[in-house]
């Protein structure tokens, strides 16, 4: 056996025995290095005859090769178990919960409002907001409802000084706009509204969300296809809807718009009181002398307008079954629309 | 489906069977107890031995008779089964009713009188024609008209093309010539009033089952066999009416308005002073009734009147509308002038209720007085073919509307090919314009009738500005940073408003709020916010951060402020407890941060500085300030005595926010990215505790140069290491160039300058 050869299959033993990285490099100095015992054996090949060189040298640089392979596989075992360790090392409990914020969520009259105001601005609906505190002029006479007027005696209104109230209804909204600019018009107005009346099925306080198109060419046809697209789209359900004539001073023809009820699919239940039919929103064309009030035209203008009650809207999507849950503001029931 | 929705159908009796008609042969006491008594019923074949308890059991009369198997279903419950029993030793073979028990009357004291006529044996519900129904319409403020059973009629009959057919009311004979004189003072609100005097009635009599039943189905209770009548004509016809002792009137009726500072005492007792425009009849010495809404007690009738002076008359809707409402009351009277009584009616109505009152109560009637204000003009409408298909979206035939019209009462008094003129039925108070009849005319056409159309085209007027934040943002930006939402009512507790905000002067207050803890327009968010965090923590809710916003109110010189404001209330945790965190509570610093992130979402510049308000502690509250100084936010802790007051645990934050302010936003101007170095540099400097840190950041920002483009403190030390009184704040500031690296040197030189302008402004020394 040949001094290479020992040294290789020496060397060879060595590197596999090697335990980490660092072992691994100091051997391959020891051996490889500028000063390493392969680099001595091929300074050593001048020692011998002139014919033979060429032959040791080959010799042992195929040896040389030999081990940095040996060295090459080592270091890749070693990083691979190293890497075995520290990932083994590392397991964490996935199932511990992480740290977060806790998650805070909107009221469910926002998300209602939000989602009727979401449904309207696909059709170019802008959305118009205006005082809750409001003159009797834009509460009432602006819409068609004079001071003796019997309608005034259904509204139950909140007075904060004569002549001025809490707003009954965000009607008066769409006056404001249609005072300030110019037809055609296309608007809701969301908003909170106040009636003096307090018990089981009323609150004080609720929210409406009124809608107003006026412009050429609008007719009842029109009014009709939107609220059904309208119900149809909130309610993600494709039941009969129907219109009733009923009366509001403020429009005309006027109807109250009943669908079929979602909780029993028109079989009749609690919830539609049996009759298969629940009661959505009121709406009409609107009354020719509260566009002349506000300033336009109605031999050229014509317009519709509806009106929506938001906690019923939510009540019958969510299930809500009693109004007060609303505004006691407990943590139980908002989160639940989290 | 036209307009009259059907509220509500209740049958007119309970479900019973076999009641009959029983006659009472005799009545014996019970052996052995006082209030009982033994009886023998006649049921048209046989006699039975009945114990009863009524005190107004007697001998002859005749009364519902429940035999041995009959069946009465309350409304709610198990149907109730007559079976023979003893009752204190003695056998009953049935049982004798009250109204109450067949569900013919609200409440009874006794057995239910039958005529005397009643066929003994008959089936009650033959008898009483139970097999019926009463339907309860609930009536839109326009159709005056349908209040009525005539009404009624008449609009089913419009709707089902039959003929209306009414009760034949024939003039009932003149017997004396005595007339009470009426005049109209105030012709404009009393286009017509008849009167008519009836001498010698005789009230000694039951008002017959038959009007009491229709009375009871309709709603009404049987009084006296006057008001009686004058309530079933009201019911009928829709026309009401007023009977005054005519013993206690004096010299003749005026129809006119109140002089000044006069008084009537109502039929309920009640002494009210009338205001100038309330209709009142008067006879010579004082007022006797508010017209069309009530009369007065002096000249009511009882039981003991003789002579009646009848009223009818038309008032016109806007001399009633509102006058009843305003004295706090509202009649069956005062309900239908308002909406519109038919002014053709009248004469019709007084021979009417003549006829039925001679029927009941006997006496003599007078001739009818009438006296005649200003009348209405017949109403005259002009409609539109073309109008039609405009307004509905629907084409009708001009025969249908023809048609259509007619059968409603309205009479064409014109026609072209463009149109119609009609004349409105004195009947109709809605109908003046175009609308209304093409109101009408969808009605009946049927709603269904019309094509839901496309909407319309597409038109869309889409704003949006990057000028302004969409509320929207803002609000989700407070669910991701944990806070939920809540809606609170914009009228509060004035002492908790008092309590929380200390703004009494601006505090705007309802005239007539539901209850007096809900008195006042909220002037801040926070009270609301307060209470409903103090509804949660009283629920065992540890960590609670809500949010709400919406309108604040007040009123500043004479001016009504509404402001949107964006609210916020936290205590409990900074995270929600975990298996790894501290459970550190949220504090001033916390909140304050997610103050800084909401207020810089539009990208607007914003500062704070100290400020000391209500409901804050006066040491850890901060004021937000835009860049031109208004003050647009507040921020703190809850002042620890409010904290105790409320019932509150320590630790609470809140914020309030101008949204106004908040939803104001820049669009962003891009600079050009420097390409060359940044250079950074820590300043530790020693300064008074009692220096706000603002101050030291600011002057640094004036001292430190134009490229200065990064300051923050990233370490406040207070402790062994500097002096008592003093506190050590470490800054980092970093420094780029736009087009050239800066060098060492000038770095240094800006560094000087920042340690001598500390030094010599706010006393601050470099940290060794």
């Amino acid at each position: 056996m040949s001094g290479t050869d020992t040294l290789l299959a020496e060397s060879i033993q060595a590197i596999s025995a090697a335990e980490d990285e660092r072992v691994l490099d100091y051997l391959r100095v020891q051996y490889l290095g500028k000063k390493g015992s392969f680099t001595e054996l091929l300074k050593s090949l001048g020692n011998l005859p002139a014919a033979e060189r060429p032959a040791a040298g080959q010799s042992i640089n195929r040896a040389k090769k030999t081990l940095q392979n040996a060295i090459d596989k080592r270091r890749s075992e070693l990083v691979i178990a190293a890497l075995d360790d520290r990932l083994a090392s590392e397991v964490l409990d996935v199932t511990l919960p992480g740290r977060r914020q806790g998650k805070g969520g909107l009221h469910p009259i926002t998300i209602t409002i939000e989602r009727i105001k979401k449904i309207f601005a696909s059709s170019g609906y802008v959305v118009a907001e205006g005082p809750e505190i409001e003159d009797e002029y834009h509460n009432f006479e602006a819409l068609n409802i004079p001071a003796h007027h019997p309608a005034r005696a259904m509204h139950d209104t909140f007075y904060v000084s004569p002549g001025t109230v809490l707003r009954t209804h965000t009607s008066p909204v769409q006056i404001h706009v249609m005072e300030k600019g110019e037809a055609p018009f296309r608007m809701i107005c969301p908003g909170r509204v106040y009636r003096c009346d307090s018990d089981l099925t009323h609150s004080p306080m609720f929210h409406q969300v009124e809608g107003l198109l006026v412009d050429e060419n609008v007719s009842m046809a029109d009014l009709k296809g939107t609220v059904e697209e309208f119900l149809r789209a909130y309610f993600e359900a494709e039941m009969p809807i129907r219109f009733r004539p009923s009366y509001f001073p403020f429009t005309e023809p006027s109807a109250e718009v009943d669908m079929g009820c979602v909780h029993c699919g028109g079989k009749g239940c609690r919830i539609c009181g049996y009759t298969g039919w629940l009661e959505v929103m009121g709406c009409g064309m609107v009354h020719p002398q509260v566009l002349t009030m506000a300033g336009v035209d109605n031999e050229v203008y014509c317009g519709f307008a509806f009106g929506m009650g938001v906690e019923r809207l939510a009540m019958l999507r969510y299930g809500v079954s009693d109004l007060r849950l609303y505004f006691d503001n407990d943590l139980r029931f908002l989160r639940q629309f989290n | 489906m036209a307009g009259l929705e059907v509220k509500g159908v209740s049958a007119v009796s309970l479900e019973f069977t076999n009641i009959v008609v029983g006659q009472v042969d005799t009545v014996d006491p019970h052996p052995d107890a006082d209030k009982l008594r033994v009886c023998l019923v006649f049921d048209g074949s046989t006699r039975f031995q009945v114990v009863c308890g009524a005190p107004n059991v007697r001998t002859g009369m005749r009364a519902p008779f429940a035999r041995v198997g009959a069946e009465i279903q309350p409304g709610d419950g198990k149907p109730f089964k007559i079976k023979t029993a003893r009752l204190r030793g003695v056998e009953s073979n049935g049982m004798l009713c009250s109204a109450e028990e067949l569900g013919l009357a609200e409440s009874s004291d006794g057995l239910m009188e039958l005529p005397d006529d009643a066929p003994v044996g008959s089936d009650l519900r033959n008898y009483l024609h139970l097999e019926d129904v009463s339907i309860e319409l609930d009536l839109t403020p326009n159709r005056g008209d349908c209040l009525s059973v005539n009404g009624v009629a008449r609009e089913v009959g419009v709707l089902a093309r039959m003929p209306l057919s009414i009760p034949d009311i024939k003039p009932v004979p003149v017997l004396h010539n005595e007339e009470f004189p009426v005049s109209i003072t105030a012709r404009q609100q009393c286009p017509r009033y008849l009167g008519r005097v009836i001498r010698n009635i005789n009230q000694d009599v039951e008002v017959p089952l038959w009007m009491q039943e229709k009375l009871r189905r309709s709603g009404m209770r049987s009084i006296d066999p006057i008001v009686d009548v004058t309530n079933y004509v009201l019911m009928e016809l829709g026309q009401p009416m007023h009977a005054f002792d005519y013993r206690k009137l004096t010299a003749g009726i005026e129809v006119r308005l109140p002089h000044p500072h006069e008084t009537i005492t109502l039929l309920d007792g009640k002494e009210v002073e009338l205001s100038e425009d309330t209709l009142v009849i008067a006879d010579a010495e004082k007022p006797v009734a508010m017209a069309g809404i009530m009369g007065g007690l002096s000249s009511a009738v009882s039981r003991d009147t003789t002579d009646v002076f009848l009223e009818c008359a038309f008032f016109a809707p806007l001399a009633v509308a509102g006058r009843a409402r305003s004295y706090g009351m509202h009649t069956d009277a005062s309900h239908r002038y308002e909406r519109g009584v038919d002014h053709t009616l009248q004469h019709r109505a007084m021979e009417r209720a003549t006829g039925l009152l001679l029927q009941l109560v006997g006496g003599e009637a007078g001739p009818v007085t009438e006296a005649v204000g200003h009348l209405p003009e017949s109403e005259k409408v002009a409609l539109r073919f073309n109008s039609i298909e405009r307004v509905l979206g629907v084409c009708l035939k001009p025969s249908e509307v023809e048609d259509i019209l007619s059968r409603l009462g309205f009479d064409v008094v014109e026609k072209t090919a463009a149109g119609l003129q009609v004349d409105v039925p004195s009947f109709r108070f809605d109908v003046s314009i175009e609308a209304d009849l093409i109101e009408e005319l969808a009605r009946i056409h049927g709603y269904d009738k019309i094509p839901a159309g496309q909407g319309v085209s597409a038109r869309p007027r889409v704003e949006s500005s990057e000028n302004s934040l969409e509320l929207s943002r803002i609000r989700d930006h407070l669910v991701t940073l944990g806070y939920q939402e809540v809606i609170s009512y914009s009228f509060i507790d004035p002492k908790l408003s008092k309590l929380v905000t200390a703004t009494e002067e601006s505090t705007i207050s309802l005239q007539n709020p539901i209850s007096e803890d809900m008195g006042v327009m909220r002037t801040s968010l926070l009270p609301g916010l307060l209470n409903s965090l103090k509804y949660n923590a009283n629920r065992q809710q540890e960590r609670i951060r809500l949010f709400e916003s919406g309108l604040c109110f007040r009123r500043v010189g004479g001016v009504t402020e509404q402001t949107p404001r964006l609210g916020a209330v936290v205590k409990g945790s900074l995270q929600p407890k975990n298996w790894s965190n501290e459970h550190k509570l949220t504090d001033f610093f916390d909140v304050k941060g997610d103050v800084e992130v909401l207020a810089s979402l539009g990208g607007t510049d914003f500062s704070f500085r100290p400020a000391q308000q209500s409901p804050f502690h006066p040491g850890q509250c901060a004021e937000l300030l835009s860049t031109n100084g208004e003050v647009v936010g507040i921020l703190g802790t809850l002042h620890p005595a409010i904290e105790r007051k409320l019932g509150l645990e320590e630790g609470i934050c809140l914020f309030e926010l101008e949204l106004d302010h908040l939803l104001e936003a820049r669009l962003p101007q891009v600079n050009a990215l420097s390409k060359f170095p940044e250079v950074s540099r820590d300043l530790a400097i020693v300064v008074k505790e009692s220096i706000p840190t603002d101050e030291i950041t600011s002057l640094l920002h004036k001292t430190a140069g134009e490229n200065l483009c990064d300051l923050r403190i990233f370490d406040i030390y207070q402790g062994d290491a500097v002096e008592k009184g003093k506190k050590s704040v470490a800054l980092g500031l970093t420094w780029q160039h736009p087009s050239r690296t800066l060098g060492d040197d000038e770095i240094n030189t800006v560094i000087e300058n920042c340690v001598k302008a500390l030094e010599n402004q706010l006393d601050a020394n470099l940290r060794n």
